[in-house]
C-alpha cells in the first residue's frame, strides 16, 4: 500500500516535521499536562480575571479558575471529539464508498445521488437540533442502565456520533473513487475466477489498497470535525459548563473583550492553542496527501 | 434542458420536503414544550395556548396541518415572540443576513480568483509560496477566531472601525473579511490549481507563440476554463457562508436571522426554527441548481 518513495517525500518536506512535532507537543501537554497541576487550578478560586504571571501562566478567568489548566482540560475535549468523531465518519465514509464503487450500477448512482443531496444540505444546523434533541433521552437511557460516566459525558458522546455521521461525505467520495480505479485491475478479476465472495473482496483486497487514502483523509477530517465541534460549542449548543472545550473557552473570551477593559488573555490564548493544532493537522494531512499523490 | 430542469426541480421539492419533516420530528420528539418556564402554568390556560398554536392534537394531525399551512406560504407564529409571525420576523431579518453574505460571497469569489491566478502566473516563487501559505492558514482557522481577534486588533487596540452593530458601511467590513477569508482561501487554493494546469495547455501556448501579452493570455483565455472548478465549488461555497454568517452575526452582534436561529433552539421555539430551517434550504438548494445551469451554460460555449 505505502509506497517508499511517498514516505521519502513526507520525510523530505519541513512543513510535515514540524507539523508533526508540535502537533505531539499539544496532544502530549494536553493529555499528560493536567496530571501535573494540582487539580485546585480548575476549581473557582480568589483571584479574579488576573493577567498572566508566574502563578498563572495564561492568568485567570471570571470565577478565578486558572486558565492554563483549563486550556489543558478544553484541549482534551476538543482532541477526543475530534479523534473520535474521525473514526466514525471513517467507518461510515468507507464503507459507502466500498460498497457504492464496488457495486456499480444503479446502486452506485443512487448512493453518490444521496451524497451530492446531503451535500447541498445545511448539515451543522441538523446537528444543533438533533444535539438539543437527543441529549435528556440519552441521559435518561443512561442512568436507567445505570451508567453514571455517561450521563456526565452524553454530549460528548452525542458530538462524537452526530458529528461523524454528518463528517463523511468527502471520504465515500474518494474512497469509491478509488475503488472505481481498482476494481478494473487484473487481481480483483482473479479474486473473483478465484470464487472469492463479495465480503473477501471488499476486505481483503480492496481495503489494504485503500488504507493510505483513508489515512490521509483521516489527517484531514480530524481538524473538520474539531471545528464543527467548537462551532456548536461557541454558540452554547456544544459542551456545557463546568466541562470545557476551546470552541466554549473561546466563547467565553470574546465575550471578556470590550472597549471598556479587554481581558484579552481569555481569547489569545484558547485561540492560540487551537490555531496551532489546526495548522499542525492541516499541514500534516496537506503534506501527506502532495507526497502520495503528486498530479491530484 | 427543460426535462433535466424539470427533474431537478422534482428532486429539490423531494429534499425540501424530507428536511421539513425531519425538522419537525425532531423539534416534537424533544422533551420540553415550548410553554415550560420557572413557574406551572395552569391547565387550562396551557390547553388555550396549545390549541392558539396549533399544538393539539395527536402529532400526525400537528405535522399535516403544519405542511398544509406551509404550502399556503404560512409559516406561524413565533411561540416565544409572542404575536409575530414567523414570516414578519423573517422579513425583518433576512435582509442583513444577505446583504453580509452577499458581500462576503463577491469578496471571497474575486479575491480568490484574483490571488490563485497570482499565485499560478509565479509558480514556485515566494509570491506563491506565500499566497499559498496563508490561504492553508485562513482555511484552518475558524471565523470564531478571526473574527474577536479582528475586534481586539481594529476596534479595541487601533480603533478604526466598530466593534459590532449594524448600520453604516463601517459595519461591514470586518465581518465581511471575517466570514469571506477561508472561503477566499479555498478558492484561491482551488483557482491556483487549475490555472497551472491551463497554462500547460496548447490553446495557451497558441496564445503566447501569437505574441499576445501574458496579461491577455491569462485573463482572456486561459481563466475562461481554469475557472470551471472554482464555479462547480460555488454552491457549497453558498452553505459555508449561510451556517458561517450565525456565528459571524453573534460575534459582531449584527440583528440578522442567525441570533434568532440559535435563540430559536434554545426556546424550543419550533415554528420560528423550522421556518429558518426552511428558509436556509430553499436558498441553498434553489443556489446549487443556479450554479448547476451557469456551469452548463459556461461549458457548452466553451465547447461550441
Amino acid at each position: 500500500m505505502a509506497d517508499p518513495r511517498a514516505i521519502r517525500r513526507v520525510l523530505r518536506n519541513p512543513a510535515a516535521w514540524a507539523s508533526a512535532l508540535i502537533l505531539g507537543f499539544v496532544v502530549v501537554a494536553c493529555v499528560a499536562g493536567p496530571f501535573f497541576l494540582p487539580s485546585s487550578l480548575g476549581e473557582p478560586g480568589q483571584s479574579q480575571y488576573a493577567p498572566p504571571s508566574w502563578e498563572h501562566p495564561f492568568g485567570t478567568d471570571l470565577n478565578g479558575r486558572d486558565q492554563l489548566y483549563r486550556v489543558l482540560t478544553g484541549g482534551r475535549i476538543s482532541l477526543l471529539v475530534g479523534l473520535c468523531g474521525a473514526a466514525v465518519s471513517l467507518v461510515i465514509g468507507t464503507t459507502w464508498g466500498l460498497v457504492a464503487g464496488y457495486a456499480g450500477g444503479k446502486t452506485d448512482a443512487w448512493m453518490m445521488r444521496i451524497v451530492d443531496v446531503l451535500y447541498s444540505v445545511p448539515r451543522l444546523i441538523f446537528i444543533l437540533i438533533a444535539i438539543n434533541a437527543f441529549n435528556a433521552q440519552l441521559q435518561k437511557f443512561a442512568s436507567g442502565l445505570g451508567w453514571e460516566w455517561l450521563v456526565q459525558s452524553s454530549r460528548i458522546a452525542i458530538l462524537i456520533v452526530t458529528l461523524g455521521v454528518i463528517e463523511w461525505l468527502t471520504m465515500a467520495r474518494i474512497v469509491r473513487g478509488q475503488v472505481l480505479s481498482l476494481k478494473s485491475r487484473q487481481f480483483i478479476a482473479a479474486a473473483k475466477v478465484l470464487g472469492q465472495s463479495h465480503a473477501g473482496i471488499l476486505f481483503r483486497h480492496l481495503l489494504p489498497n485503500l488504507v493510505g487514502v483513508i489515512l490521509i483523509y483521516l489527517t484531514l477530517t480530524i481538524p473538520a470535525v474539531i471545528i464543527d465541534e467548537s462551532f456548536l460549542s461557541f454558540l452554547g449548543l456544544g459542551i456545557q459548563a463546568p466541562q470545557a472545550s476551546w470552541g466554549s473557552l473561546l466563547a467565553d473570551g470574546a465575550g471578556a473583550i470590550n472597549p471598556l477593559k479587554s481581558f484579552w488573555w481569555l481569547l489569545v490564548f484558547p485561540a492560540a492553542c487551537m490555531s496551532v493544532s489546526l495548522l499542525a493537522l492541516n499541514f500534516l494531512g496537506d503534506a501527506l496527501r502532495d507526497a502520495f499523490d503528486p498530479h491530484g | 434542458m427543460g426535462v433535466s430542469l424539470l427533474r431537478r426541480l422534482g428532486s429539490l421539492a423531494a429534499v425540501l420536503f424530507c428536511v421539513v419533516s425531519i425538522t419537525f420530528l425532531l423539534i416534537r420528539l424533544s422533551p420540553g414544550g415550548p410553554f415550560d418556564g420557572e413557574r406551572k402554568i395552569p391547565e387550562a390556560i396551557e390547553k388555550q395556548l396549545l390549541a392558539k398554536y396549533k399544538l393539539d392534537g395527536s402529532l400526525w394531525t400537528q405535522y399535516s396541518g403544519y405542511m398544509a399551512d406551509l404550502l399556503c406560504g404560512d409559516l406561524r407564529l413565533s411561540t416565544k415572540y409572542r404575536n409575530r409571525s414567523v414570516n414578519e420576523i423573517l422579513a425583518q431579518t433576512l435582509p442583513v443576513t444577505l446583504c453580509l453574505g452577499g458581500i462576503a460571497f463577491v469578496l471571497a469569489t474575486v479575491g480568490g480568483i484574483w490571488l490563485g491566478t497570482l499565485a499560478a502566473m509565479h509558480q514556485h516563487t515566494w509570491r506563491d509560496v506565500g499566497a499559498m501559505f496563508i490561504a492553508l492558514a485562513a482555511i484552518s482557522l475558524p471565523s470564531y477566531i478571526i473574527g474577536p481577534v479582528l475586534i481586539l486588533v481594529f476596534g479595541l487596540e487601533l480603533h478604526w472601525l466598530p466593534v459590532g452593530g449594524w448600520g453604516n458601511w463601517e459595519h461591514i467590513i470586518l465581518p465581511a473579511i471575517t466570514l469571506a477569508a477561508p472561503a477566499m482561501a479555498a478558492i484561491a487554493r482551488l483557482m491556483r490549481g487549475s490555472m497551472v494546469e491551463t497554462l500547460q495547455q496548447d490553446f495557451v501556448r497558441t496564445a503566447r507563440a501569437k505574441g499576445l501579452r501574458e496579461s491577455v493570455v491569462v485573463y482572456r483565455h486561459a481563466l475562461r476554463i481554469a475557472v470551471l472548478p472554482v464555479v462547480s465549488y460555488l454552491g457549497p461555497l453558498a452553505a459555508h457562508l449561510l451556517t458561517g454568517s450565525i456565528i459571524v452575526e453573534t460575534i459582531f452582534h449584527i440583528p440578522g436571522a442567525g441570533g434568532f436561529f440559535v435563540n430559536s433552539i434554545l426556546n424550543r421555539d419550533g415554528f420560528l426554527l423550522g421556518g429558518m430551517v426552511i428558509v436556509y434550504c430553499v436558498m441553498l438548494v434553489l443556489f446549487n441548481l443556479i450554479v448547476d445551469l451557469a456551469y452548463g451554460l459556461l461549458d457548452r460555449r466553451i465547447r461550441g
